[in-house]
């Protein structure tokens, strides 16, 4: 069993955004960058899948020389093998269009994402990938267990869920529940180290689209307290002032 | 020029989000064509489209897409933008749309952006402003591709009803076998719920509640106001509601006129699903609760007596 799972570096979900040079780029000082939680669900998964029927992992991405870090640490959870595409991920279809020349022949039975990354939050790629093999995707997947060739997972709806059954190979953007994130331990630390990290260079440069500007949502206005004995006040400024009930 | 929407339905009418996307594409072009799918919609819905600025329904009503196959559903949409000569689509991005709308991309060329918020500027370009950093920012975008497909958020376009009927067509597309490779064996979905990701009122409990046993009061509060209940990510992890009510970053994102947060300490990672909501109310009884210092109005009180209170008040009011 083969399973490439594609992680981005992102910054911690504790991060305060703001943006440099005249709100072109995004301000990386101070900022501490992780694996995406939903990619680093994926991953636990991978890794769970592996320990129940053998395989190997690879771990993919798109991103230049300091995404490293972050790759290794995919590498101490439990990855085989990693692969950098060596570039800066301009948007979702230049993104897409690496991965997939990357798993085009090397015969991946699963291939995992996160559901969405949390920069960019597109949730776009896995869809991507899976048009340009021709293979299903799924998304957000909430559950994925494996008999033979055939997965069956659960979708996360509106107000609910549906169960798939689709076979190998496809392509699942993920989620929780479907594994408990997975913390390195020293060994895996270690043996991370000596793991084969290969960088490949980019194939194309298919953007689709060009980033124009980031903006901040304005400032939020002061909160108004209301004594815990006078919810009346709270239910007449819902009504006369917010105007929303 | 002419747009595409794809609009959804469940239990046969059309979805909120859906109508959304309709008024939003209506806000840009008059010539806008609405494609649904399956032969469980109602056909005075799709006629009804009309009232939202549609003024063609396309109707793909094959049973086998009564499911939401994302193959299937790709491949109709883009053989509908084909033959209708559409160069843009706009759809809401949901749980089905998003995924849709990425493949659709490829099949078409076009250029996608997804959680767009308002309407496209075209001044120069064709240019969007969309949500980033869950919620924490705006990225405006240009469009460089010829075809555009547009994944909106919820609000990014006023619905506004007015007098009309659409044509309704038949839309026959032909669907290899291979598009339903990725079977739906079952749909477990609440029924007669307010769906939280289109509510416009959501009443959202946190590991402040103690227990699963205490939800009846939040269950209240939220059908004196017609709302969908929401939760935080413990709440869920320890199954005291189900994950689908999980709000914040690593779960549903919500943009309601409202947002009532109680026992919810307010961690970064919850405000990331609230913080587009217009304004948000938090009952917690301590005053250094972080959430404070997100919300619009703030009670510092205990949930189990304030919230049967508040509920009282509302009713009280009506
Ligand atoms: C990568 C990552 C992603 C995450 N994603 C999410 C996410 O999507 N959504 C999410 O919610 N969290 C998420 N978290 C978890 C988040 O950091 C917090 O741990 C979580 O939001 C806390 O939930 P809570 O506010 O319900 O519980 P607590 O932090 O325990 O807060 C309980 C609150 O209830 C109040 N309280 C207690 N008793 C009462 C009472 N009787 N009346 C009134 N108030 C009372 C307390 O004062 C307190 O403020 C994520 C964390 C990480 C690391
Ligand atoms: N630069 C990248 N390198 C590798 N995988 C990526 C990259 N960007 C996105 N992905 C994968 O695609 C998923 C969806 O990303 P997005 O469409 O940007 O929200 C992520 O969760 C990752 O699994």
């Amino acid at each position: 069993m083969k399973i490439l799972v594609c992680i981005t570096h992102v910054p911690d979900t504790t991060s305060r955004i703001s943006f440099t040079n005249g709100d072109t780029e995004f301000d990386k000082s101070g900022v501490q960058y992780i694996i995406g939680p939903y990619d680093d669900y994926a991953l636990a998964r991978a890794v769970e899948l592996k320990e129940q029927s053998g395989g190997t992992i690879t771990v993919l991405n798109v991103g230049t020389a300091e995404t490293e870090p972050t790759i290794r640490k995919a590498l101490a959870i439990g990855a085989d093998e990693a692969i950098r595409v060596n570039a800066e991920p301009t948007d979702s279809l230049f993104v897409a269009n690496e991965i997939a020349n990357v798993a085009k022949d090397a015969g991946y039975d699963l291939i995992l994402m996160g559901r969405e990354s949390i920069d960019f939050n597109g949730g776009m790629v896995h869809g991507m990938v899976g048009e340009l093999l021709g293979l299903p995707s799924v998304s957000p997947v909430m559950t994925l267990d494996l008999d033979g060739d055939t997965a069956k997972m659960t979708r996360e709806i509106e107000g609910g869920k549906e169960t798939i059954e689709v076979k190998l190979p496809f392509v699942a953007g993920c989620q929780e529940p479907i594994a408990e994130w997975k913390i390195p331990n020293m060994r895996g630390i270690m043996s991370a180290r000596t793991k084969p990290l290969n960088v490949v260079e980019p194939s194309s440069q298919a953007a689709a689209t060009k980033l124009e500007k980031y903006e901040m949502p304005p400032a939020k206005g002061e909160v108004k307290m209301i004594d815990a004995d006078n919810v009346e006040e709270l239910v007449n400024l819902l009504k006369n002032e917010a105007k929303v009930i | 020029m002419s747009i595409l929407v794809f609009v959804e339905n469940a239990d046969g009418q059309v979805k909120k989000t859906s109508l959304e996307a309709v008024a939003y594409a209506a806000a840009i072009s008059e010539d806008v064509i609405a494609l649904a799918m399956g032969n469980n919609i109602d056909q005075s819905e799709l006629e009804g489209l009309g009232k939202y600025g549609a003024t063609k329904v396309l109707h793909a009503d094959d049973e086998k897409l009564n499911q939401g196959i994302i193959q299937a559903y790709a491949t109709v949409i883009s053989k509908a933008m084909e033959s209708t000569g559409a160069d843009i689509l706009v759809l809401a991005n949901s749980s089905l749309g998003a995924p849709v709308s990425a493949r659709v991309a490829i099949k078409t060329d076009a250029s996608l952006v997804s959680n767009v918020v308002d309407l496209p500027d075209t001044s120069a370009g064709f240019k969007v402003k969309r949500s980033i950093y869950t919620g924490k920012a705006f990225a405006n975008v240009e469009l460089t591709k010829d075809k555009k497909i547009l994944a909106i958020k919820k609000n990014a376009a006023e619905v506004k009803e007015a007098d009309g009927s659409a044509a309704v067509e038949k839309f026959a597309a032909d669907l290899a076998d291979s598009e339903f490779d990725a079977k739906i064996t079952n749909t477990d979905k609440a029924t007669g719920e307010v769906l939280l990701p289109e509510a416009e009122i959501v009443v959202s409990g946190g590991r402040g509640l103690k227990g699963p046993e205490n939800w009846g009061m939040i269950e209240e509060l939220a059908k004196e106001l017609g709302a969908a209940t929401g939760c935080s990510k413990p709440v869920s992890d320890m199954e005291w509601r189900p994950h689908h009510e999980h709000v914040g970053q690593t779960g549903v994102k919500v943009s309601p006129q409202l947002y009532i947060a109680i026992g919810i300490s307010g961690a970064i990672q919850h405000l990331a699903g609230v913080n587009s909501s217009k304004n948000i109310v938090v009952i917690n009884k301590d005053p250094e609760a972080p959430f404070f210092k997100a919300a619009d109005y703030g009670i510092v009180g205990d949930a189990f007596e304030v919230v049967p209170k508040l509920t009282e008040a509302i009713r009280a009011a009506k």
